[in-house]
């Protein structure tokens, strides 16, 4: 019973995670049609400005949640100005464009902060489920990611703002006649991906470490769980989230993390040959 | 825009390749000659990309996935079994077959371009960290360990066919990979000017046409792209036999470069990205020497302005203002 | 004797859309027929169906009384159906020898392919345009280009998605001309929403309404029908006609 409920454990706590480092990609890609190859760089911003801010004193909370989001939306704005803006519409140029990005990203803080893997313990201590122990950090995850996916909704859903988006999201030349500027809700939308990306980096640094080209090690999931996931963004993510993440957490568990991945991989493909529009294309098709 | 067939091209391009296969070794000293048949190994690996994209209209981000898997196989293989005159076949065929196999799930689930290309690229990401993995004595195929992050240092280089004791020379060595460039593109103009090539365009230019005149558009993106899989599959061999296998050659570093080398040397022409290759690698070298600045930034600069500034390429856009030069001339 | 073409109660959804509701009709051999209707009465969607690239939600689809429902479209083209669609869907890369080559190779060796080629070019009039690139060719000329990738493999059957879309009085009057011409050959369904067209057609019509078939019956009656008429100027009309009396 205790060893189910640890393994149960485990599994929200993969998906949590899977939820968290896709959100961020989900947004921009749901939102823009832009496919951000620099994402995982993205994570990697996130997670070296939460342990610059720690290794400079700051309370590692502070660091975590305002910081890091703060950082790498700001980042996310200068790039969106400067790289994306004149690439509206060239889906293909978007994606090398940023795929550039991501290799300059990992170069230039290769040469700052060299390449050797830092890190920061989890925050928090670990909890006893009967006989097995686990991490409080995995919970926080969980709670972490819900709070994301329902402040995403709410923001989409019930701000002014929210449906100024989806209004451009739905159809671009309608809501600039409407007296909507286009451009500055895709640069908000994009500034917005980035910093819950960013956000997401630090919220994973504690376990993945903390070094140049960490965003490797995430990117290939992020992308899989947004393709699997298909037109709507938030149901989508969710549901690509439960189900590769359930599958790669058991793969690790009886494999290794690495097998996980490919395991995780096969099944999104072999499912992609079943429901080329991903899962939202076929379910939940109103859905956010 | 008359059909000829290219008599032209494959004799010049078999010319070449004899050529250079005789004149380089007494040219260059061995360290330059070791690093022309690398050269030469990427100019096949950025043919592939340039008959899969250019021609096939597939875009694959991770044609490196079955560069690594033909220089993997190869190692495998060779450790394996005694001598390496079944490990080349089998080095092109793994990765035709993987590409194959892929191209089915994709193209017969008719996954949209763009997915194409997200899937490619998280395919040789993937391949990339497992191979990473892969450290320590547990990870072995048969004989052939598989060395996780260092890769398997003990790649035994080629072999006169038949002759296991017999190993080739670096000399040699370049002299196959010349050969195999001249011959890989020499069967990439046969296939382009043959029915099969022909249609290939056509479901490149119009996917909708083609279809509605009754060619099954799935079936010919699965053969240029197992075709392609099988070129990127003899490049990989080729790299085996001047470096070793390692992880690397699976690597986002690696998949960018070839994007870059097919878009400056020009999409939809075959000898643009080979130039490409070679040049730009010698670039690359050459940028390897400066101390301080990233390769990582370098190439992430280069690909950011080939998108800005040159969309289609140097060789299109070249031969482009040559011809609108050529008809301003006419015209006067 | 076995309809060319038939569908029964064909029926294409999305979502909540019934875009196609419950159509059943027969082509015959050498026919030629009309599908009109105004924006949005299905007929476009019909036509995807016929085509293969919707598949319907339900009912079937024949072609010389064989079951081709949810065939692709490549299937369904090698049956012996040219389709045109709307939009010229061109080759733009390849001149037009090589295009209409194209349309031809899958059946015949290069020396007959060539030789068809040119007599199709030649029977449309534009055999002058054989090395020309068919990107930079007019409006006209890529329609007709379009025209003969569809002619030249013989097909039993031609399918035209508004081939008048974008076309001059004078220009639709001759494309009439020329469909009348390739219906000695073949059987031809024209969707359509010009009224000129029809009239200078003249053929049997079926009339689209609301995803149902409104009327089906001669050009003539079908033009004088006061109901085909509301429809075109917007009036609510409930589904009538021999299909659902």
């Amino acid at each position: 019973m205790d060893l189910a409920f640890a393994v149960f454990l485990q599994v929200a706590t993969g998906v949590a995670t899977l939820l968290i480092i896709s959100l961020g990609l989900a947004v921009i890609f749901g939102m823009m049609r832009v496919i951000n190859l620099a994402h995982g760089e993205f994570l990697m911003l996130g997670a070296y400005s939460a342990i610059i801010s720690v290794r400079a004193g700051l309370n590692i909370w502070l660091a975590m949640l305002v910081v890091a989001p703060i950082v790498v939306g700001a980042i996310g704005a200068a790039v969106e100005r400067v790289l994306i803006r004149g690439l509206y519409g060239r889906v293909l140029d978007t994606m090398l464009a940023t795929w550039g990005l991501s290799l300059a990203l990992i170069g230039i803080v290769t040469m700052i902060f060299g390449d050797s893997v830092s890190g920061f313990s989890a925050p928090l201590g670990s909890i006893a489920i009967g006989g097995y122990r686990s991490s409080s950090y995995g919970l926080f995850l969980i709670g972490a990611a819900i709070v994301l996916l329902c402040g995403t909704w709410a923001v989409l859903r019930l701000t002014p703002a929210g449906l100024i988006a989806r209004g451009t999201m739905q159809n671009a030349e309608m809501a600039a006649a409407l007296g909507v500027s286009p451009g500055r809700v895709y640069a908000a939308t994009f500034t917005a991906g980035a910093a819950i990306s960013g956000l997401a980096g630090a919220l994973i640094a504690p376990f993945s470490g903390v070094v140049p080209t960490m965003g490797t090690l995430y990117i290939a999931r992020a992308f899989i769980t947004v393709l699997t996931g298909g037109a709507a963004m938030l149901a989508g993510t969710l549901s690509a989230s439960a189900l590769l993440g359930s599958v790669s957490t058991l793969g690790t568990y009886f494999t290794t993390p690495v097998l996980g991945e490919v395991i995780m991989l096969v099944v999104a493909v072999l499912l992609l040959r079943l429901l080329p529009q991903g899962i939202t294309g076929r379910f939940f098709r109103r859905a956010l | 825009m008359i059909r000829r067939f290219p008599w032209a091209e494959i004799v010049v391009a078999l010319l070449l390749a004899a050529i250079s296969a005789w004149a380089l070794p007494r040219l260059l000293p061995l360290y330059l000659l070791i690093n022309a048949t690398i050269y030469v190994s990427m100019a096949v690996l950025a043919l592939s990309l340039a008959f899969v994209w250019g021609f096939g209209g597939i875009l694959c981000f991770g044609q490196t996935a079955f560069f690594g898997l033909g220089g993997y196989t190869y190692a495998v293989a060779a450790l394996n079994l005694t001598g390496t005159s079944w490990a080349v076949p089998i080095a092109v065929a793994v990765p035709a077959l993987f590409a194959a196999l892929l191209g089915y799930l994709m193209f017969f689930g008719r996954v949209g371009n763009i997915y194409v290309g997200v899937i490619t690229f998280a395919v040789t990401l993937i391949l990339f960290n497992f191979a990473n993995s892969t450290a320590g004595a547990q990870w072995h195929i048969g004989a052939a360990p598989l060395g996780g992050f260092n890769g398997i240092p003990s790649t035994p280089p080629l072999n006169v066919p038949g002759e296991p004791g017999n190993a080739l020379a670096p000399e040699e060595i370049f002299g196959v990979a010349a050969i195999s460039l001249a011959l890989s593109y020499v069967i990439c103009k046969l296939l382009l000017h043959s029915r099969f090539g022909r249609a290939a365009v056509a479901v490149k230019e119009n996917e909708t046409r083609a279809e509605l005149l009754g060619y099954d558009v799935r079936l010919y993106k699965l053969g240029v792209f197992a075709i392609g899989g099988a070129i990127a599959g003899l490049a990989g061999m080729l790299f085996a036999n001047c470096v070793f296998v390692s992880p690397t050659m699976f690597s986002l570093f690696y998949a960018a470069q070839v994007i870059i080398w097919v878009m400056v040397g020009g999409l939809g022409t075959l000898v643009g990205p080979m130039l490409g290759a070679i040049v730009l690698q010698m670039l690359t070298a050459w940028a390897g020497t400066l101390k301080d600045v990233s390769p990582n930034l370098i190439l992430g600069v280069i690909l950011m302005a080939a998108v800005l500034v040159i969309p289609r390429g140097i060789l299109p856009t070249a031969t482009e203002a040559a011809a609108r030069l050529g008809r301003r001339g006419a015209a006067r | 004797m076995t309809a060319l073409l038939a569908t029964e109660n064909l029926s294409m959804h999305f979502g909540g859309v019934r875009a196609v509701n419950g159509v059943s009709l027969a082509i015959a051999e050498g026919e030629l027929r009309c599908l009109i209707g105004p924006n949005g009465a299905g007929k476009s969607t019909f036509f995807k169906c016929l085509t293969g690239q919707y598949k319907p939600t339900a009912g079937r689809i024949r072609f010389r009384g064989r079951d081709v429902t949810g065939y692709d479209s490549f299937a369904i083209a090698r049956l012996g159906v040219g389709i045109k669609t709307q939009v010229p869907s061109l080759f733009d890369g390849l001149d037009v020898m090589e295009s209409v080559l194209l349309a031809l190779r899958r059946r015949h060796n290069e020396a007959i392919a060539r030789s068809r080629a040119l007599a199709v070019l030649d029977r449309l009039g534009i055999a002058a345009l054989v090395r020309h690139e068919v990107g930079r060719l007019g409006h006209g000329q890529r329609q007709l280009v379009e025209l003969a990738m569809v002619v030249a493999p013989e097909p039993d059957l031609i399918i035209l998605d508004e081939p008048t879309a974008g076309m001059s009085v004078e220009e639709t009057a001759r494309t009439a001309e020329l469909i009348r011409e390739l219906n000695r050959r073949h059987a031809i369904v024209v969707v359509e929403h010009d009224m000129q067209f029809i009239r200078a057609i003249a053929k049997t019509v079926t009339v689209f309404h609301q995803g149902y078939v409104l009327m089906e019956d001669s050009a003539e009656r079908v033009l004088a029908d006061p109901r085909v008429r509301d429809v075109y100027l917007g009036k609510a009309v409930g589904p009538a006609g021999p299909e659902q009396p």
